[in-house]
């Protein structure tokens, strides 16, 4: 971790600076090692880097990190040092003195020094202060308990995870972006939070009353309480916090309160100093105060009567009083500003002014089934508001058209549905609307990056979402952005020139599933609840996305020792029979290679009769489909046709389908090997494994191909010298015929490299990912390094193949016909007519 | 007046499952969700009449085996962006024992 034991390292260094080498150049210095703090840094830097010696005091231990992302920290969603912003490198690389952990006490404007709390007192030829807040904290009785924590800064951070270890109650006083986000992070960290609200809707300053109560709504849904109305009268306790007592006589316990009411610009420095203070310390257009050495910045000023507390106005403010230092005129004229909860999976988006009134038009859409909630406020034909719940896709749109005062007049009947809509009448191509923004459009709020900057990023080499993230910081924060940045990509490189990156499984989480899949097998995790709470999976148990696609990388991660959770699969794969729109199921039993016998032919046409099965049919697949049987009805077809020692045919499921073979050498004048003896050592072989995605094969005796060889997952083509072996080949609705792999010469090579080629397809591949899209992602390049070009490699793929097949050939159907859960197919109750 | 009638223990119901019986001719389908509560529904899609005994269950919600629509439990709404709804059945625990409202068609 980058920490500066700063106390104990820095030593005073007299009353009169006397810098070690006389450095001729003017010393800056700036209180506060901030965002607002170090950003003017970075903006003076980049204008002009040899003018000023720097040196930063800063209050906290730490170096300069991204406090917005406080809240992904207190989430368990990154870790600290994925928040830096800048690291020591970065001082030591401009020649910057940090001085860490030992604030600034005083300002002695006539010596042009500062004093910190270690003594050291240090000159200055220009004063940049950048305290930002103080939290507020509401005098109640009590409120000095320990136990009672603010949310500013990283100490508080620790000092709410050492509070949540082991669970119990919290109670966040504040129903605002501070105190939601704070509740959120507190919940996934296994704690019972009950929000209370003064106000009776959340966030009444960021949202009207109908995105609260939505918002409300959504945090219930997550195990929240949440009490509006709710005046807090005092902490309880007895040398630590017990519990909260509500006006109305109400007490909560709780073992940690988190106080979020508000925050305070931190101006007592100033004050003292005799600087001209208002509610913040009060700075012209280039943030200069009433002393022309002394310049301020960030949430601790006041600019034109108004104090901020959000990061976009303090990247504007940061680009004039730099501007200014180095003798540019950019005057600030004030921020618009936009808010965005940094909750994972709730969308929450408010700009500007929707308090309505005189002269005011709302637009408003509600989608009640999806949980949207769009509102937009007009006011002489132009955006001055906007509120988005559920559906927060187009705050970026119309933001900018707020910003740029633009008129809507023309749009207006669209407006609402959105950018894509409303420019080209919702056939529009999403792309050429991210096109046809301006180049200073701003793009990542939380950073300040606008479009013209991404695309310089992206055009400087930055091909990838991460390389964006990490180049220009552009949707490395809140990630809200992702999909215009993702846009910019596409726009400026081709889609072919874009890498690309992880999207994340679904909404239940922030990761992506080859992330999901790493931590697993890295963290050795063991159970699908076990991934859920240490990658804090948003929803209480997931969703029918996320759940088969966990059950399936646990599976292949740990074969023979996972225990399959049948609750996270597709019916199909839950009753090995494939569901059918009316709610009966058909049946396929396996035909190894499309082979059959009297018995087996026997065995079906009885069970068809016995059944009354309305339809026996051939597939597609060279084996036959018995259809409409009932649920009830299917152990005892299983029974029939295991007697006659027939298999499922896994016709319903992610895993081997069926084997198609063409008669081959044994009969065939063309034929030039025995394709129907590999089709059928190949199903032996293969049945049973669980896969990505289905999975199909097919060997042909000749080049003819009959058995359709070269649509197939792996196909194998029969030649005289030996056996082509294909992947990556899909009929369906994108058809695409098979990659050569590699050409064998015998059988046991065929079912070695096949064996090999199936291993890295499970352990690589994303859930639903065919072969054919694995593939094209992937590059045949690579699946060739791996299954052929490295001998060992392959070996040792084919081993963990095998291994895990030992425990995967027991046919589900004998299972169940042997009793094991037969709950699933009776009815609960037999007679309750 | 509702009758109640008794279907059974939460022991009988799959965790994040479903079992079904029919009640006056109508199938119903008896889900148990992650937090061990139980809802009832008729157990018909409301967009082409699937089984959604036979869905994932997620959250207080199922995903209809056919196209995937997910169904409140509490309500019977489809969520999402299509529109549609099923009847709830009442149905209260009481001890051990599930209770169903019986018949469905006053409750519907
Ligand atoms: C039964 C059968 C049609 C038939 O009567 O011949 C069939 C039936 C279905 N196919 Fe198929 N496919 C059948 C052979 C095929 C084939 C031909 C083949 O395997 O040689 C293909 C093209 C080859 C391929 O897969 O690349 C085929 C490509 C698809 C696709 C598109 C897959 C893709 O990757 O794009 C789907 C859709 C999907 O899986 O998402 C699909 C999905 C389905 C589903 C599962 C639709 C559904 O979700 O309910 C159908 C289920 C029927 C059932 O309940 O039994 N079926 N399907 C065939 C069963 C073969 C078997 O014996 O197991
Ligand atoms: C948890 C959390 C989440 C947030 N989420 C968002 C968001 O999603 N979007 C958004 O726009 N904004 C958000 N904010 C607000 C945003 O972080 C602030 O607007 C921004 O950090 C203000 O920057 P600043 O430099 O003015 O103050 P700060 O970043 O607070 O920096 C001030 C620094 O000065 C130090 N300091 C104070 N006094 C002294 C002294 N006497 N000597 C030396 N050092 C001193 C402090 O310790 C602090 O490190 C969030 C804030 C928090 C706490
Ligand atoms: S082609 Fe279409 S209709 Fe025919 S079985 Fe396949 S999915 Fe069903
Ligand atoms: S029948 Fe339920 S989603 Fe179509």
């Amino acid at each position: 971790m980058e920490f500066f034991e700063a106390t104990a390292t820095h030593v005073d260094d007299g009353p009169v600076p006397a810098p070690a080498s006389p450095d001729a150049r003017e010393h800056l210095v700036v209180i506060g090692n901030g965002m607002a703090g170090c950003r003017a840094v970075e903006e003076l830097l980049a204008r002009d880097g040899t003018r000023f010696r720097v040196t930063i005091f800063g209050a906290e231990p730490h170096v300069n990190y991204n406090r917005i992302m406080l809240s992904p920290v207190l989430a368990g969603e990154r870790t600290f040092q994925e928040i830096v912003i800048n690291d020591s490198g970065w001082y030591a690389q401009h020649g910057i003195e940090l001085v860490a952990g030992d604030p600034v006490v005083a300002i002695d404007r006539v010596a042009r020094t500062v004093t910190a709390r270690s003594g050291r007192v240090t000159g200055y030829d220009k004063l940049l202060i950048a305290t930002g807040s103080d939290p507020f904290i509401i005098p109640v009785p009590g409120h000095d308990l320990p136990g009672v924590i603010s949310f500013r800064d990283m100490a508080d951070v620790d000092a709410m995870l050492a509070a949540a270890a082991g669970g119990g109650e919290a109670v966040v006083i504040g129903g605002g972006l501070l105190g939601l986000e704070a509740a959120h992070g507190l919940t996934l960290r296994g704690m019972k939070v009950t929000v209370l609200h003064l106000m009776p809707t959340l966030m009444e300053r960021q949202l009207d009353e109908a995105a609260g109560w939505l918002l409300k709504s959504a945090l219930e849904a997550r195990g929240q309480t949440i009490l509006t109305g709710a005046d807090t009268a005092a902490i309880l306790g007895d040398g630590k916090v017990e519990g909260v007592q509500l006006k109305d006589g109400r007490v909560l316990p709780a073992k940690l309160v988190v106080m979020a009411v508000g925050i305070r610009p931190s101006v007592k420095l100033a004050r003292e100093a005799g600087l001209a203070v208002g509610r913040g310390i009060q700075v012209d257009d280039h943030m200069v105060t009433s002393d022309a050495d002394v310049l301020a910045v960030g949430e601790c000023v006041e600019h034109d009567g108004q104090c901020y507390g959000l990061v976009a106005p303090l990247w504007d403010m940061c680009r004039s009083l730099a501007d200014g230092l180095v003798g540019r005129t950019n005057p600030y004229r004030g921020s618009v500003t936009s808010t965005k909860l940094k909750v994972a999976g709730l969308d929450v988006f408010s700009a500007g002014d929707f308090s309505g009134g005189e002269g005011c038009e709302d637009i408003v859409l509600r989608d009640a089934a999806r949980g949207v909630y769009k509102r937009v406020v007009l006011k002489d034909d132009r955006i001055i508001g906007a509120v988005l719940f559920g559906d927060t896709g187009d705050g970026g749109w119309y933001f900018d058209l707020l910003k740029k005062g633009e008129r809507v007049a023309a749009i207006r009947d669209v407006l609402i549905y959105g950018q894509a809509f409303a420019s080209g009448g919702g056939l529009a191509d999403p792309k050429a609307a991210v096109a046809a923004l301006s180049d200073d459009a701003e793009i990542c709020g939380c950073n300040g990056v606008s479009k013209g900057q991404v695309v310089a990023s992206i055009a400087g080499g930055a091909c990838s979402l991460d390389a964006v993230r990490s180049g220009c910081k552009a949707s490395a924060s809140c990630g809200s952005c992702t999909g215009i940045v993702e846009t910019l990509l596409a726009l400026t490189l081709g889609e072919e020139g874009v890498q690309a990156g992880p999207k994340t499984m679904c909404k239940c989480t922030s990761y992506g599933h080859d992330e999901v899949r790493r931590a697993i097998v890295e963290q050795g995790m063991r159970a699908i609840p076990e991934v859920m709470q240490r990658l804090h999976w948003s929803t209480p148990d997931g969703c029918s996305s996320c759940r088969p696609a966990l059950n399936y990388y646990l599976l292949c991660a740990l074969p023979g020792e996972y225990v399959d959770d049948q609750q996270s699969r597709f019916v199909n794969e839950r009753l090995h029979a494939n569901i059918q729109k009316d709610g009966t199921y058909s049946v396929v039993p396996r035909m190894w290679g499309g082979v059959t016998t009297p018995t087996e032919l026997r065995a079906i046409a009885d069970v068809v009769e016995k059944y009354n099965a309305p339809m026996v049919k051939v597939t597609g697949g060279q084996r036959l489909d018995i259809f409409g049987i009932r649920k009830e009805d299917l152990p005892a077809v299983w029974a029939d046709l295991n007697a006659a020692g027939m298999v499922s045919g896994h016709a319903y499921a992610k895993a081997l389908r069926t084997v198609k073979t063409c008669v081959g050498s044994e009969w065939c004048r063309f034929g030039t090997q025995d394709s129907t003896g590999l089709g059928i050592k190949l199903e032996r072989g293969f049945w049973g494994s669980w896969m990505p995605h289905k999975f199909k094969m097919a060997v042909s005796g000749c080049p003819r191909n009959c058995a359709e060889a070269t649509i197939k997952d792996f196909g194998v083509v029969c030649v005289d010298s030996g056996y082509e072996l294909h992947v990556g080949g899909n009929g369906g609705i994108h058809v695409r015929a098979t990659d050569l792999l590699v050409k064998v010469t015998t059988e046991e090579e065929a079912m070695h490299t096949a064996a090999a080629f199936v291993q890295l397809y499970r352990e690589e591949a994303r859930y639903l990912e065919r072969t054919a899209p694995w593939i094209e992602r992937v590059g045949l390049g690579h699946v060739k390094a791996r299954v052929v070009e490295d001998e060992a490699g392959r070996d040792a793929l084919a081993a963990r193949f095998w291994h895990s097949q030992s425990f995967s050939q027991d046919d589900p159907w004998a299972e169940r016909v042997a009793g094991a859960d037969a709950g699933l197919h009776q009815p609960l109750l037999a007679a309750a007519e | 007046m509702t009758d109640w009638i008794d279907i059974g223990t939460l022991a009988d119901l799959p965790l994040r499952g479903s079992r079904t019986l029919t009640l006056a001719g109508d199938p119903v389908a008896v889900f148990r969700t992650h937090d061990d509560r139980v809802f009832a529904l008729i157990d018909r899609c409301p967009h082409k009449g699937g089984p959604l005994s036979a869905g994932i269950v997620h959250g207080h919600a199922v995903a209809c085996p056919l196209h995937n629509l997910r169904i409140s439990l509490a309500t019977g709404a489809v969520l999402g962006e299509d529109a549609g709804c099923t009847p709830v059945v009442p149905v209260r625990v009481a001890g051990e024992r599930i209770l169903l409202a019986s018949p469905v068609r006053a409750a519907a």
